[in-house]
């Protein structure tokens, strides 16, 4: 059942599939701004691939704890939306600086998803999910009825991303397809943060909560306090997912404190695959381009959502890359 | 000022009750099934639908008892064809499910019955005041929160005597015992569900007639029934009971004094619970993890 790679015994080609496919999604992340809006079709532009990139990275976070430590969190669009309302806020109340816009934010969302984590660390499987749904929706209640500081139901607006000055020189973040590199750029490094923690031995701790808690316990792991290290992570990189989509959008969305976001989040995961790092950026191309789509066919999107989320769940448990590693495995 | 409080002790009575018939529903799934539905709230309006469709031709009584009837067959489908499947797979796919599901039936709703509210008939009778000094508390008002507790009694005494009501309290301490003394757990947990959709029917059709239907009027009451029964302590259904009624009379009361905070008082609640006693106020210890 396990898909972790422990098979360091057996000797590996110099470079492997993983080496392939690892060069094929910095090939067609770096690229994308060339071909997404000359697809034909599909009708994408160069936005839908800096949401993607977003929303990618915000998946990628929540999967640290549904896929590499087994908490299930039905809650992260809080994090999410705390990050984009913190880096707003910042730019249209306190400073008109990019990257201060960037650390407010992340540390609103995250601060406030570590210091919640210490309160619901004990509690497991659907009694987190629902602790972590109840306190979600908190912020949105929040967001939606303080209407003079946050906007309320119309979101917070005035406000853009500024230049980022860097000493002699301005890096203009401005233009669409600037900004999607200034992303890409964000991604990698978080990315990169990411697989580091996940092979460093706290990680790979994780990974052993994850298969068999109560064996970590005997061993001596203090799995609760991994648990709210593990959560803390994940809400500081979704909260940094957060602030960049209130700088794509140059808005902060109530919605994006709604749970429902959580669940686009969740299954975002499922549908790249739960247990693969990359799983949830395939997750997200599929789910953010399926919603552009459907949304601009038919004012019913919400059942063709729905269904989906349904199907998922019976048929395509797996995942994608999770169904591939499968089939490469055996 | 007298009034006033009256007036905010009966709103919070009323809304209390949603919240305790809503909750139960869900605690019963979730303490035999270990599913949060997150359809439930269209379940209620369901219930509430199917009653204003059915209304004309069974009058408002048939309507209110055929339509929370029809609302558990329905969910008893979807728990035979569907829910069934996800049982001993990891918890995150039957939550993905129910939301898909809520998604699906929020948007049929919506195509089948238009995206504007429609009002549910009362009798006459229903619509009266039920003194001129008291002109907020109609009849109906009475007689829902008579409905409700008449309801809550009925399934206390169900789970407590009958023999079904029984498995099902066993089934919630220990469901692979239960299994083992030769209960059918499959029919157990299918039936459990409907009785839970049963409640949300008969909800959504007491709520019509006060609020009126719209394709999304069980989402305000979703996120406070889980708070109540996180409140409550999970896996209690007298702590479900108590946690409804006590952010509904919370909610209600912060109205009187301080509008804007109605939903804040609800969120501070459940934060005291989680941080004072976190197994919730009735709970027993170990059922939440």
């Amino acid at each position: 059942m396990s898909t972790v790679s422990l098979d360091k015994a057996k000797p590996r080609p110099a470079i492997g599939q993983n080496h392939i496919a690892l060069a094929a999604i910095w090939i067609v992340l770096l690229t994308a701004p060339f071909w997404i809006p000359r697809m034909p079709l599909l009708n994408l532009y160069t936005d839908l691939a800096s949401k993607l990139l977003v929303f990618a990275l915000a998946a990628m976070a929540l999967n640290l704890l549904l896929g590499f430590t087994g908490v299930l969190s039905f809650g992260h669009a809080a994090y999410f939306g705390l990050g984009a309302y913190g880096a707003g806020l910042t730019l249209r109340y306190l400073v008109h600086s990019t990257p201060l816009a960037m650390l407010l934010g992340t540390l609103l969302g995250g601060v406030a998803g570590t210091l919640f984590g210490l309160l619901i660390v004990r509690r497991r499987g659907v009694y987190f999910a629902m602790c972590t749904i109840a306190f979600g929706q908190l912020w949105y209640y929040l967001a939606y009825s303080w209407n003079d500081f946050t906007g309320g139901f119309d979101g917070l607006r005035d406000f853009h991303r500024e230049p980022i000055g860097l000493g002699p020189f301005t890096l203009d973040i401005g233009e669409e397809t600037r900004f999607y590199y200034f992303l890409l750029a964000i991604f990698a490094v978080a990315v990169g943060l990411m697989g580091l923690v996940l092979r460093s031995p706290f990680g790979r701790t994780l990974l052993a909560i994850r298969e068999n808690e109560r064996r970590a316990r005997f061993l001596g792991i203090p799995v609760e306090r991994h648990i709210w290290i593990s959560f803390s992570i994940s809400c500081f990189f979704t909260a940094l997912a957060g602030t960049l989509y209130a700088l794509l959008l140059n808005f902060a969305d109530p919605l994006s404190l709604h749970y429902s976001l959580s669940g686009y989040f969740v299954v975002m995961t499922v549908i790249g695959g739960m247990r693969t790092f990359w799983g949830p950026l395939i997750g997200a191309a599929v789910f953010v381009i399926l919603q552009d789509r459907i949304s601009s066919m038919t004012v019913n999107w919400m059942s063709f959502i729905g269904v989906i989320f349904m199907l998922v769940v019976l048929f395509f448990p797996r995942g994608l890359l999770g169904s591939i590693r499968r089939r490469f495995s055996t | 000022m007298a009034q006033v409080i009256l007036y905010n002790v009966t709103n919070g009575l009323i809304i209390g009750t949603f919240y305790v018939l809503m909750a139960l529903g869900l605690s019963l799934i979730l303490n035999l099934s270990n599913v949060i539905n997150f359809a439930h709230g269209n379940f209620l309006a369901l219930g509430g639908y199917l009653a204003f469709t059915l209304a004309p031709a069974l009058g408002y009584w048939g309507a209110l008892l055929v339509s929370p009837v029809l609302t558990a067959v329905i969910g008893i489908a979807v728990e035979r064809l569907m829910v069934r499947r996800l049982y001993g797979r990891d918890p995150v796919y039957s939550l993905l499910f129910t939301f898909g599901l809520a998604f699906f039936m929020q948007d049929a709703a919506r195509y089948l019955w238009g995206p504007n509210g429609l009002p549910l008939g009362l009798p006459d009778a229903l619509g009266q005041p039920v003194s001129a000094d008291l002109f907020f508390i109609t009849w109906y008002r009475v007689f829902m929160v008579a409905i409700v507790i008449l309801t809550v009694i009925g399934l206390f005494v169900f789970l407590r005597r009958s023999r079904v009501g029984l498995r099902i309290r066993a089934g919630t301490l220990d469901l692979e015992t239960v299994a083992v003394l030769g209960v059918n757990v499959r029919n157990l947990r299918t039936f459990n569900f409907g009785l839970g959709c049963l409640l949300a029917g008969l909800s959504g059709v007491l709520a019509a007639g006060q609020i009126g239907l719209n394709p999304n009027m069980g989402d305000d009451l979703l996120m406070p029934s889980f708070i109540a029964i996180i409140v409550g302590g999970v896996g209690s259904l007298m702590g479900t009971l108590f946690g409804g009624l006590l952010i509904g009379m919370a909610a209600a009361l912060t109205t009187a004094v301080y509008p804007a905070a109605s939903e804040a008082v609800i969120y501070a609640i459940l934060m005291a619970v989680l941080l004072l006693r976190p197994r919730g106020l009735m709970g027993e210890e170990g059922m939440m993890s």
